[in-house]
């Protein structure tokens, strides 16, 4: 049987690289977040005093910090959060058996048609990747660019004055709860910096790490934007992230330096006992631009809304995101946008799909400040109830302190009524493949903007979600 | 002879979640290659007659019978109705935004093709064939299905997946509604294109007005009112209708009431 051979490979795998002492192996550490907790964690990752120091006051932060009570519902988070391992040495990870892994899961991959080396990875059970030749000759066009695309770890030992310069500048330890705890705990994320003036074809993908620290819970990213510069980074991907921890809590840092072009796009798919509550946040400097693409799928509860804040004059935000919710989920997502120079434009684009009891929320904040004179912005949010059950609300704050802004704000609820399924049932598709259509035609204007390859993984995973929904 | 393709006995119908009875024991035979004109006023049932058939969720048989190709159709889904052959043009054909037309019927076709692998190729070969006897210009294919479009454009819709579909019974609901003359002539002509290709094909043609039959010329005429066939004839009946209304029939079926 290939799944045994697979086991038996790993294992031997393990023998060949030594990990034969049983303690050392499944480092982590004791479950709950204390001050041991953290101070093992850094530690454990060799890190200067200072990192050790900025951990130690976030876990200050984040215990002097309340649960907040406005969003998703978070009244049982506690407990999750007392039993979690807020650190597990990564290599450990991969000791996972193909086995172990539940049979939806596999499912889902095939479904997909993912190739089974790439579903060992997602699945966190296998560390090589055959693209590893594609990632080495990118790799080496990026060197020469002097682009650094590291892990966060790296980036912090190799570059440390660079590290130090940006880390923790665009969004505070005390920027919230969460923000507190990432900066207490994080491990995992990419550090990258692109030098001014370069501009990059090729997407700089996580995925082409995954044999480094990948997507941790507590994963950190800075990216630094050079004058100038123009670059797309791919975060995840859309098959669903098996994990077995319930609990992620990322912070992404950008800093879109004077003139630069930046796109981060992520589409993530959680188990869905997942509670995802991630802070990422751009500081985009005069005459950037900034733009999320920002997909959330799965998990139980996810609150994210990726933000710009456009300091300089001209400067340019854009913010996309789909949200899906299905049975027992709640997607609170949005974005913010904070207009604080002139001339500056932003717009914010938000879909949501609900289905089964599955709960969608709208949350943005636009700010315009005295003296950012000339802003504009428009948000625009959309979303579609699948069935009875289902729920969205809107919750858009505005707070505009200059008389010059443009501000347009439009909102839409629909609903897939009988008479849209009948009609394409009337062509000859069942019910579930009408749906699919419904909602691929829903997401098409976010969709088309997603490299193909992700376009195509979405609306399968779609389909996938659509199935069995109808009764 | 060979059996009807369509075979309407007795059927009644009313609307799903109300006591509103509309169908009231139609009875109705169409052979293969046929065209039939149902007539009526507003409100008679014509409209529900098309909807029924085609097994839309708002009605509710309540009774009779009908058989396509000899097999009861009341009990399958719209989707297994169309993939026998059946097709529905709506009357008011609904958006589907952000779905092109070309990746609608697509999936349509898929869904006709089962677990056969549609052949990518050949459906470009023939949406573009059908587009081009339809005088549709190739543009029209990437707009998304019915969203902003004009009257006039979403029929021709219709019959472009009417022509991809190539259906054995197409249902027409009021095709001419909402139409000016230019592009009531040019559905029509769009129609009998269809048939020319397809001499076979079946049409039910439903409509309010004679002034459609002038350009789809039918075989049979029936008028129906309040939820029955009354009177069936050639294409002379459509024409009397023209002239006199419904006005004999409608006191007719009232005096039977009453």
């Amino acid at each position: 049987m290939p799944q045994n051979e697979t086991v038996q490979d790993l294992q031997l795998d393990e023998y060949k690289y030594g990990f034969v002492d049983e303690e050392q192996h499944v480092f982590r550490t004791q479950p709950g977040l204390s001050e041991e907790v953290v101070r093992q964690i850094s530690a454990n990752k060799d890190e200067p005093a200072w990192m050790l120091d900025f951990r130690l006051k976030a876990l200050e932060v984040y215990e002097s910090k309340p649960m907040p009570t406005w969003g998703g519902d978070l009244s049982t988070l506690q407990e999750t959060l007392d039993e979690i391992y807020f650190y597990v040495r990564p290599q450990d990870k991969m000791e996972r058996s193909w086995d172990d892994v539940p049979a939806n899961i596999k499912e889902t991959f095939e479904k997909l048609g993912i190739p089974e080396a790439e579903q060992k990875v997602l699945a966190g059970v296998g560390a090589q990747y055959e693209s590893e030749m594609v990632y080495h000759s990118l790799k080496q066009e990026w060197e020469d660019k002097g682009v650094i695309f590291d892990s966060i770890e790296d980036g912090l030992k190799n570059h440390p004055e660079l590290f130090r310069k940006y880390f923790g500048t665009v969004i505070p330890t005390a920027d919230n709860k969460f923000s507190a705890m990432n900066s207490a705990v994080w491990s995992g994320g990419s550090f990258v910096y692109i030098p001014p003036g370069v501009e990059l074809e090729t997407p700089l993908q996580a995925y082409f790490r995954v044999n480094q620290e990948r997507m941790g819970q507590f994963e950190r990213t800075l990216i630094i934007a050079g004058e100038g510069s123009r670059a797309h980074y791919i975060e995840g991907c859309t098959a669903p992230v098996y994990s077995t921890e319930s609990f992620h809590s990322g912070v992404i840092e950008i800093v879109v330096e004077k003139g630069a072009h930046f796109r981060y796009t992520t589409i993530q798919n959680w188990s869905n006992n997942m509670y995802n509550l991630v802070t990422q946040r751009a500081l985009v400097h005069e005459g950037a631009t900034m733009e999320w693409l920002d997909g959330n799928l799965g998990s139980k509860l996810t609150m994210k809304y990726p933000s710009c804040y456009l300091i300089g004059e001209g400067a340019h935000g854009n913010i996309l995101s789909i949200a899906y919710a299905g049975d027992g989920q709640h997607q609170d997502t949005g974005g913010k946008i904070i207009h604080a120079a002139p001339n500056t434009t932003s717009s914010i684009v938000s879909k949501s799909i609900s289905k089964g009891t599955g709960r969608s929320s709208y949350r943005g904040l636009l700010q315009v400040h005295d003296g950012a004179r000339n802003a504009k912005s428009n948000v625009e949010c959309d979303a579609l109830l699948i069935d009875e059950n289902a729920k969205t609300d809107t919750y858009p704050y505005i707070e505009i302190d200059e008389k010059t802004a443009h501000i347009g704000h439009e909102a839409t609820v629909s609903k897939v009524g009988d008479e849209q399924l009948f009609y394409l049932m009337s062509r000859g598709m069942s019910e579930e493949e009408a749906m699919a259509l419904i909602v691929r035609g829903f997401i098409e204007p976010i969709a088309k903007l997603l490299p193909l390859e992700y376009a195509v993984e979405l609306n399968r995973l779609i389909e996938l979600e659509m199935e069995g929904s109808v009764g | 002879m060979s059996a009807p393709i369509l075979k309407i006995e007795n059927l009644q119908a009313k609307v799903a979640d109300e006591d509103l009875q509309i169908l009231r024991g139609v009875d109705l035979e169409l052979n293969a290659g046929e065209i039939h004109a149902i007539m009526g006023p507003n409100g008679s049932g014509k409209s529900t007659l098309a909807k029924v058939l085609a097994g839309h969720p708002g009605y509710e048989v309540t009774g009779g019978t009908a058989t396509f190709e000899g097999e009861d159709i009341l009990e399958a889904e719209p989707d297994e109705r169309s993939q026998a052959g059946i097709f529905l043009a709506f009357q008011y054909p609904v958006d589907i935004p952000g779905v092109s037309i070309a990746n609608f019927l697509r999936t349509a076709l898929q869904a006709h093709a089962g677990d056969e692998e549609l052949d990518l190729f050949e459906f470009q070969d023939l949406l573009m064939e059908k587009m081009d006897l339809l005088d549709m210009d190739p543009s029209f294919a990437e707009r998304p299905v019915n969203d902003g479009f004009s009257g006039g454009e979403k029929k021709r819709n219709e019959i472009l997946q009417m022509a991809c579909l190539q259906p054995k019974l197409a249902l027409m609901d009021e095709t001419d509604s909402g139409l000016d003359i230019d592009a009531l002539q040019i559905v029509a002509n769009g129609v009998n294109k269809l048939r020319e290709d397809n001499p076979e094909m079946t049409v039910l043609l439903i409509t309010h007005y004679q002034r459609l039959l002038n350009y789809i010329e039918p075989d049979f005429v029936h008028v129906i009112v309040q939820g029955r066939i009354v009177e069936s004839g050639g294409p002379e009946l459509a024409l009397r209708l023209e002239d006199e209304g419904y006005a004999t029939w409608q006191s007719e079926v009232t005096e039977e009431v009453g």
